[in-house]
């Protein structure tokens, strides 16, 4: 050893000051002392002792991903495990939250979850929150959104609890291999980014270098095994089903016929068909017309289903760029075509980031619950009130596309879906261009120029208010809802800001 | 030209599904009283088809109900609702003799006077489905000239037959003579359901027999179905291609002032010319096979 230690204490040199001398190549890195430990040093025997070197405290926030959807069983299992060791207060921020997430409910009675950030929620967790089971209403974000708010400081995320089928022990994490595949990493990319702890939830452990590293390992922090992260079987249950209803079929050839003659669809376009029955199923419609004009998409983004991977390996769609996986094909295309992308929430739909792909696409097909005479689109309360949707990146895409096509049925058994004005506004009307039902097509005013074109191939085209009050002359007029003043949800739009409030229902 | 390739079936008493199925593009809807209706159902059912008959959304499509036998108690509860509420066609199940429509008939016509409907503008189409109804199909086709066409049913007749369905040869003999029946009386012909909606192969080959037999159409139980069987009923770009030259070639040839027409070297004949505006026809009214 050298006297830099004497020499920096006696040193007039200002520029050295204060400057800490060398103590040990592992003074700072005391794990490369040991060959052992150097490699072992992130893994945990338990989840508690993850939680614990962690440093979570009461009044954090915990952060999750939801790529099992229904499957999921991280969630669930991290929360019950906090609640033993005691944690009270914390901030739940979950990509989103299903109907499997009923669970919950529990450790919102008993204070240990205080505060929501969510995309969504389903089942018996949304009827609980919607009938003011929390105290403070919660924040309902899109994708795009949730980056955003991260971003902004507002989502500061404490420790990050990030189910992967695999993981190697410096924690290069993957959703692609293993046994519980979900396919995209694609949330979980960002709360690695950005949260301050990351704790990996691996259902195996596999050798070093774990490839691909959609989660890198040095974002991580702790890695525990864990025997099962979620039943990736489930994952396309609820929003992304596959349908054979005739109605809903009806409605996605309608769309078909609407993507064909829009303007958009050309050599190279590029699209996105979000979940939904219809809008997915307009992906198996599109095929035939595709090959009719001689064209090629340049790429399909956003929530990936086995029709998208259909149209890839037909060599139809030339990159899939995926942030979330909806089946199993699109998991098994992610692993195995080097056209098909993962991609954070940030790259695809962040509107502070510094680029998303969102951007870029032309067409985007949209479910709807609700939409309205200024074309405003709910997406998360039912017609009673209820939360019982998901934000998604529907409002990201429609801010993006240069045509966002809505699709919904226009009476679900008895009830309008084309209403005078919708019970909550997820996404702006004017960002939507045209409106698909089973009974015709409305587009928005402000798009004269799609207008001409559908009615020039001879499509359906009628007025929104047209389509409201053929809806109305099958249905009646629904009475209003009754809601009391206090406020269960705020829907924040892309950018932060507070595009609509959900109360209370009565009853 | 009037296309009746598909009749789809609607349950009488599924109010969400009536109150919009005319969304989709079958020639003709046929609300169901009869099998598709619960005994507990059979009023709600007559109610709410009564009151989708008079929707103006489906005032421009063929509107066809299959009431109850007469010999139940429902049959005249339902034959009153429907005629007065202006129904195109009462299909009559289980029709055995030419008596049966003439009964049919004759309570039309009681109902029209009553309700001041024009007589003889509510039209019959009688459903056949057993070995009587096929061996009197000719009679039964012929009974009345407000008959527009006779159907078979297969399931029931399958059972009178003592068999059961199979691969078709089973119904090859009613086909053929309920289809003999109506071409003999100049009225339609509709085949048997399809029952298994997943299985569009078994769907799409069956539909090319009962084409290629020469019915006019079939009834359906899915909406799924009606694309798929208006496709197969199209004619081919091919076929278009060749009527086209055909008709042109006739009108050359009458021009020229030219008894026999030729095309190609061969000889075209008045039915070969009758054959391709047929298809003209048909591709002006259906499009072209995709």
């Amino acid at each position: 050893m050298n006297d830099i230690a004497d020499r920096l204490a006696g040193a007039s040199t200002p520029a050295l000051a204060g400057l800490e001398p060398y103590a040990g190549f592992a003074a700072k890195t005391p794990y490369l002392a040991s060959r052992e430990e150097k490699r072992s040093r992130k893994l945990c025997a338990s989840l508690e002792e993850a939680v614990r070197k962690a440093g979570l405290a009461d009044g954090m926030t915990i952060s999750f991903h939801h790529a099992f959807r229904e499957g999921d069983k991280t969630i669930n299992d991290v929360v019950a495990a906090l609640a033993t060791m005691g944690f009270k207060n914390l901030t739940l921020a979950s990509s989103s939250l299903l109907s499997c997430n009923a669970p919950l409910i529990e450790h919102i009675k008993s204070g240990v979850i205080s505060r929501i950030y969510t995309s969504g929620m389903r089942g018996k967790l949304a009827e609980a929150l919607s009938h003011g089971l929390m105290d403070e209403p919660v924040n309902i974000h899109s994708h795009g959104g949730r980056v955003a708010l991260i971003q902004s400081g507002e989502l500061k995320i404490d420790v990050a609890f990030l189910g992967v089928s695999t993981a190697d022990d410096f924690g290069n994490a993957n959703g692609v291999s293993g046994r519980s595949r979900c396919g995209s990493l694609g949330y979980a990319m960002v709360d690695a980014q950005f949260a301050a702890k990351v704790v990996l939830l691996a259902e195996e452990i596999v050798p070093f270098p774990n490839a691909p590293a959609s989660i890198r390992h040095d974002q991580v922090d702790f890695v525990v095994k864990v025997d099962q992260i979620g039943d990736p079987s489930k994952i396309s249950i609820g929003a992304a089903r596959i349908t054979s209803n005739p109605r809903e079929l009806l409605i996605a050839k309608f769309a078909a016929d609407v993507v064909e003659h829009c303007g958009f669809f050309e050599q190279g376009f590029s699209l996105q068909t979000g979940s939904g029955a219809s809008a997915t199923a307009v992906t198996r419609f599109i095929e035939n017309r595709m090959r009719k004009r001689g064209i090629t998409a340049s790429f399909a983004l956003g929530g990936i289903t086995g029709s998208i991977v259909d149209l890839h390996k037909k060599g139809l769609i030339e990159t899939i760029i995926d942030t979330q996986s909806f089946d199993a094909d699109a998991a098994e295309s992610l692993r195995t075509s080097p056209r098909h992308l993962e991609v954070s929430t940030n790259q695809y739909a962040s509107p502070r980031g510094k680029a998303a792909y969102v951007d870029q696409v032309d067409i985007v097909v949209l479910s709807a619950l609700e939409v309205d005479l200024d074309f405003n689109v709910n997406v998360i309360t039912g017609s009673d009130g209820v939360m019982r949707g998901a934000s998604g990146g529907h409002s990201d895409v429609a801010a993006g596309a240069n045509l966002a096509i809505v699709v919904a049925p226009l009476i679900r058994s008895r009830i309008p879906t084309v209403v005078r004005r919708v019970n909550t506004v997820v996404t702006p009307g004017e960002c939507i261009g045209v409106l698909v039902t089973d009974h015709g097509v409305a587009v928005n005013p402000a798009r004269p120029e799609v207008a001409e074109r559908l009615k020039a191939a001879g499509l359906p085209v009628l007025s929104i208010e047209e389509l409201h009050e053929r809806a109305v002359s099958i249905t009646g007029e629904p009475r209003p809802i009754e809601y009391l003043d206090k406020v269960v949800g705020i829907v924040r739009y892309r950018d932060g800001t507070v595009i609509d409030v959900v109360r209370q229902v009565k009853g | 030209m009037t296309l009746r390739r598909s009749m789809l079936f609607l349950p009488g008493s599924n109010a969400a599904m009536l109150s919009t199925a005319f969304v989709f593009e079958a020639d003709s809807f046929m609300f169901d009283l009869e099998d598709a209706v619960s005994l507990r159902e059979k009023d709600t059912a007559r109610l709410l088809v009564y009151h989708a008959l008079k929707m103006p959304a489906y005032a421009k499509r063929e509107k066809v109900v299959r009431i109850n036998p007469l010999s139940t108690p429902f049959g005249r509860l339902d034959l009153e609702a429907v005629v007065r509420a202006g129904v195109d066609v009462v299909r009559l199940p289980k029709t055995d003799t030419a008596e049966d429509v003439a009964d049919l008939e004759t309570e039309v016509e009681r109902i029209e006077r009553a309700c001041g409907r024009e007589v003889g503008s509510t039209r019959l189409m009688a459903a056949i489905e057993s070995a009587s109804g096929v061996v009197n199909a000719l009679a039964i086709a012929k009974a009345s000239p407000r008959i527009m066409g006779i159907a078979l049913a297969g399931f029931d007749y399958v059972m009178d037959m003592q068999t059961q369905r199979g691969d078709g040869t089973e119904l090859f003999y009613a086909r053929c003579a309920v289809l003999h029946a109506a071409r003999a009386a100049r009225v339609d012909a509709f085949d048997v359901v399809f029952g298994d909606v997943n299985d569009e192969a078994g769907f799409l080959k069956e539909v090319d027999l009962i084409k290629r037999l020469g019915f006019t159409g079939k009834s359906l139980i899915n909406p799924r179905q009606i694309e798929l069987l208006h496709n197969a009923f199209a004619p081919a770009q091919e076929e278009v291609d060749y009527a086209r030259r055909v008709v042109a070639a006739a009108a050359q040839a009458e021009e020229k002032g030219l008894g026999v027409v030729s095309l190609n070297g061969k000889m075209v004949d008045a039915p070969v010319i009758a054959m391709a505006e047929r298809v003209l026809q048909r591709a002006a009214a259906s499009g072209v096979r995709q």
